[in-house]
C-alpha cells in the first residue's frame, strides 16, 4: 500500500455510564469502539461493513473530529489529528468532510441550498472569496448533476436523492481529500441508489478522493471498495481486499454475514448454503470475555472466553487469497458466497 | 384463490389536490403461496395492503373503485362488525416497526392475550397461557420468564417475532407482511424471514410480503408483483421474472444491482426520479425514465396483459423487453 493519507491506530471509544445525580460516580462504559487500527491510502476506498451497534457510525465521527477519542491515533498525513486544536484542527478539518445517512435531517429546512452547500465558506473563508461564492456553490450544483438555478430552493423541494447530492456537494465545498461517508445511499429508493453510487465514484476519479464508505449492504460495498473492513462489536473481525473478504473470508462473523445477505437469485436458493447465527448482537456495555463474536460462535471453545484473538494474518496460511489479517484463533476459509447468477439481459446487451 | 384483489383505486385528498396511489391493482393469493409485492416508497404496495386489511385512514384516503375478495367474499361491502371479524381471525398484518406498533406500556403478554379475550372470550388467565404458547411459537426463549415483559425490554429481532406471534395468534389464513425485515440487521433478518417461512409453510397460509429488497424477494416469493406509481406493472413467477424480465422498469432493478464483472464501472442506473402522485405522467407512467418508451407509450396507458401463461406485463413492448 502506498503512503497512507490517513492512518488509524489503536481507536478506543468508550462512553461513561454514570449513576447519580449530584456525585456522579461513573459505573461502567459502553464500550463503542475497543482499538480499531486500518490505513486509508490516498485515492483508495475503504468500506467499512457491519450491523448496528458495531461502532462503525462512532469510528465515522472520529475521523471527522465530531467525537474525541477515549484513546488511539488519528493520523492525517503524519499528523495525530486527535491531540490539535485551534488553528491546527481547522485546517485538518477542511480535508476530512462527511456525508450523512438521512438526507431529510441532515439539511437545515430553513436554508437554501446555496446557504447549505456555501456554509463551509463561512468557516473557512480563505477557500473562497466572499464574491466569489455564489459561483463557486452553482459550479458544486453543477458537479452532483443539479440544475445551478436551483439555487435559492429549501430542501423540501427535493427528492430523497437530489437531497443526497445537495449533501454531497456541501462534503466536496472545502475541497477535501478525505469523504467519510456514513450510510450514505441507505435512506434511498433502490432505483436513485445506483445513481448515487455513480456520482460518488465519478467524483473520486475527478477530484482524487479518498473514501471511507460506512454501509451495512454488502453488494454496494463491494462494489465501491477497494479494501473492506468487518466490523463487530466495537472491533474489527477481518479486513482483507474486496476478493479476500467476500470470496476468501476467514472469520465466522463474516462467513454468517455473507451468508445472510438475500442473494437476488432465486436460482441460489437450493445451491447457497445458509449460516443462520442464534441470538443478538451483546450489549456493548457489557461484551463478552475474549472474543466477542463466540456467544454467537459455533466454533467457539475455551480459549475463545480466555484470549482475545488478534487481529493478523493466520498462521496456518501464510500466504494465498485467504492470507489476510482475520481475529480469529480458528480462522478457516469457507466459501460462502456462491458463484455469480446468470445475469438477466446479458445475452441481448 | 383466497384472496382476490379486482381494479382497485385508492386516492388521497392532499391540500395539493388529489394523489393517486393506486390505480387498477390486481392481484392474488392462494393458500400456500407467497407473493411479493415489490416497489418502491410512493409506488403503493403499502396502500394496497391497508385497503385489504381495511386499516386505511379514511379519509383523507378513499377507496374510489374495485373489489376485494376474500374466499369469494367482497370485503368492501361488508358490514363493519363482519370485517372486524375477518381481520385477526381470516387475516392478519405485520408491521415494519416492531418498536411503535406495540404499545408500549402493556406487558407483551397483555397485547398477545389480548387476542383471545377480544376474539375469543377467553378469561385473562387462559389468555395468558395462550400468551407463552404464542411466544414459544415463535421462539422466544425463555417465554414463561418473559411473557410479563414490556416491549422495550427486548431486542429489535424478538420484537418482531412477537409481531409475528401477534399475527398467528387466531390462526389466520392470509397474513400480509409489510416490510417485515426492513429495520433489522442482516443476520437477525436471515432468522425472521426464515421463521416467517417455516410457519407459513406449517399452516399453509397464504403470505403478502411488501418489500423493496430484490434479495429477500428471491429467497422467499413464490409470485412477484411490481408496482410503480400506483399500477402493477409486471407479475410474474419468481424464476421467470428474474430470468427474463418483461417490463422495463423491473429490468432496470435487476439491472441495478451491483454486480461482480462491473466493479470500476458504473452501475446501471434508471434515470429521473419516482413520479409525483398528484401529476402522474400521461400514458405509461414509467415513460419518462423509461429507455424504450416511443410515442405510443405517451398516448396511451399499457394494460396488464398476459404474455405467457401465468405472466402478464403492463409494457406494449414486453417482447422487446423478453427478448433483445
Amino acid at each position: 500500500m502506498a503512503e497512507p493519507i490517513l492512518e488509524v491506530r489503536g481507536l478506543v471509544k468508550h462512553y461513561p455510564l454514570t449513576q447519580g445525580i449530584l456525585f456522579r460516580k461513573q459505573i461502567g462504559a459502553v464500550k463503542a469502539v475497543d482499538g480499531v487500527s486500518f490505513g486509508l491510502a490516498a485515492g483508495e476506498t475503504l468500506g467499512i461493513v457491519g450491523e448496528s451497534g458495531c461502532g462503525k457510525s462512532t469510528v465515522a465521527k472520529m475521523l471527522v473530529n465530531l467525537e474525541r477519542p477515549t484513546a488511539g491515533a488519528i493520523s492525517y498525513k503524519g499528523q495525530d489529528i486527535t491531540k490539535l486544536s485551534g488553528r491546527a484542527l481547522k485546517a485538518v478539518r477542511r480535508n476530512i468532510q462527511m456525508v450523512f445517512q438521512d438526507p431529510y435531517t441532515s439539511l437545515n429546512p430553513r436554508m437554501t441550498v446555496g446557504d447549505i452547500i456555501g456554509e463551509p465558506y463561512e468557516i473557512h473563508p480563505e477557500v473562497a472569496p466572499k464574491g466569489d461564492r455564489r459561483r463557486r456553490v452553482q459550479e458544486l450544483l453543477d458537479v452532483v448533476g443539479l440544475n445551478p438555478e436551483y439555487i435559492n430552493r429549501y430542501p423540501h423541494q427535493f427528492s430523497g436523492g437530489q437531497r443526497q447530492r445537495i449533501g454531497i456537494a456541501r462534503g466536496l465545498a472545502l475541497r477535501p481529500e478525505v469523504i467519510v461517508a456514513d450510510e450514505p445511499v441507505s435512506a434511498l429508493d433502490v432505483s436513485v441508489q445506483a445513481q448515487v453510487v455513480n456520482l460518488l465514484e465519478r467524483l473520486q476519479g475527478e477530484f482524487g478522493l479518498s473514501y471511507v464508505f460506512i454501509a451495512h449492504d454488502l453488494s454496494i460495498v463491494r462494489h465501491i471498495s477497494d479494501r473492506v473492513a468487518v466490523m463487530y462489536l466495537g472491533r474489527i473481525a477481518e479486513t482483507g481486499t474486496d476478493t479476500q473478504i467476500y470470496d476468501h473470508p476467514t472469520h465466522p462473523y463474516t462467513q454468517a454475514l455473507l451468508s445472510a445477505v438475500p442473494v437476488p437469485d432465486p436460482g441460489a436458493r437450493e445451491r447457497r448454503e445458509r449460516i443462520i447465527l442464534t441470538g443478538d448482537v451483546p450489549s456493548p456495555a457489557n461484551p463478552p470475555s475474549g472474543c466477542t463474536f463466540r456467544t454467537r460462535c459455533w466454533k467457539a471453545e475455551a480459549r475463545c472466553a480466555a484470549e482475545v484473538p488478534l487481529l493478523a494474518v493466520p498462521q496456518a496460511f501464510p500466504s494465498g487469497p485467504a492470507a489476510h489479517p482475520s481475529a480469529c484463533h480458528f480462522a478457516a476459509e469457507k466459501r460462502v458466497v456462491p458463484p455469480a447468477p446468470p445475469t438477466p439481459g446479458d445475452a441481448d446487451g | 384463490m383466497l384472496l382476490e384483489v379486482r381494479d382497485l383505486h385508492v386516492e388521497f385528498k392532499t391540500r395539493d389536490g388529489v394523489a393517486k396511489a393506486v390505480n387498477g391493482v390486481n392481484y392474488s393469493v392462494d393458500e400456500g403461496e407467497t407473493l411479493a409485492v415489490l416497489g418502491e416508497s410512493g409506488s403503493g404496495k403499502s396502500v394496497t395492503a391497508q385497503a385489504v386489511m381495511g386499516i386505511l385512514d379514511v379519509p383523507p384516503g378513499r377507496i374510489a373503485g374495485g373489489e376485494i375478495l376474500f374466499k369469494g367474499k367482497n370485503l368492501l361491502t361488508m358490514k363493519e362488525e363482519e370485517r372486524r371479524r375477518v381481520r385477526g381471525a381470516g387475516m392478519a398484518m405485520i408491521f415494519q416497526d416492531a418498536l411503535s406498533s406495540l404499545n408500549p406500556v402493556l406487558s407483551v403478554g397483555a397485547q398477545l392475550g389480548e387476542m383471545y379475550e377480544v376474539h375469543r372470550g377467553m378469561s385473562r388467565k387462559d389468555a395468558r397461557t395462550k400468551a407463552v404458547e404464542l411466544m414459544d411459537r415463535v421462539r422466544i426463549p425463555a417465554a414463561r420468564q418473559r411473557v410479563g415483559d414490556y416491549p422495550h425490554q427486548f431486542s429489535g429481532g424478538m420484537r418482531q417475532r412477537i409481531m409475528i406471534a401477534m399475527a398467528l395468534a387466531l390462526d389466520p389464513s392470509l397474513i400480509i407482511a409489510d416490510e417485515p425485515t426492513t429495520a433489522l440487521d442482516v443476520t437477525v433478518q436471515a432468522q425472521v424471514m426464515d421463521l416467517l417461512a417455516e410457519l407459513q409453510r406449517e399452516m399453509s397460509m397464504g403470505l403478502i410480503l411488501i418489500t423493496h429488497d430484490l434479495g429477500v424477494v428471491a429467497d422467499v416469493a413464490d409470485r412477484i408483483a411490481v408496482m410503480y406509481a400506483g399500477r402493477i406493472v409486471e407479475n410474474a413467477p419468481v424464476h421467470d421474472l428474474y430470468a427474463a424480465p418483461a417490463h422495463p422498469y423491473t429490468r432496470g432493478l435487476l439491472d441495478s444491482i451491483p454486480r461482480l464483472d462491473q466493479k470500476g464501472q458504473d452501475l446501471y442506473a434508471i434515470k429521473g426520479l419516482p413520479p409525483n402522485l398528484l401529476a402522474i405522467p400521461a400514458g405509461c407512467a414509467f415513460n419518462p425514465r423509461c429507455p424504450m418508451a416511443r410515442a405510443a407509450c405517451r398516448a396511451e396507458v399499457p394494460p396488464l396483459a398476459d404474455v405467457a401463461p401465468g405472466r402478464a406485463s403492463a409494457c406494449f413492448f414486453w417482447k422487446e423487453c423478453l427478448g433483445g
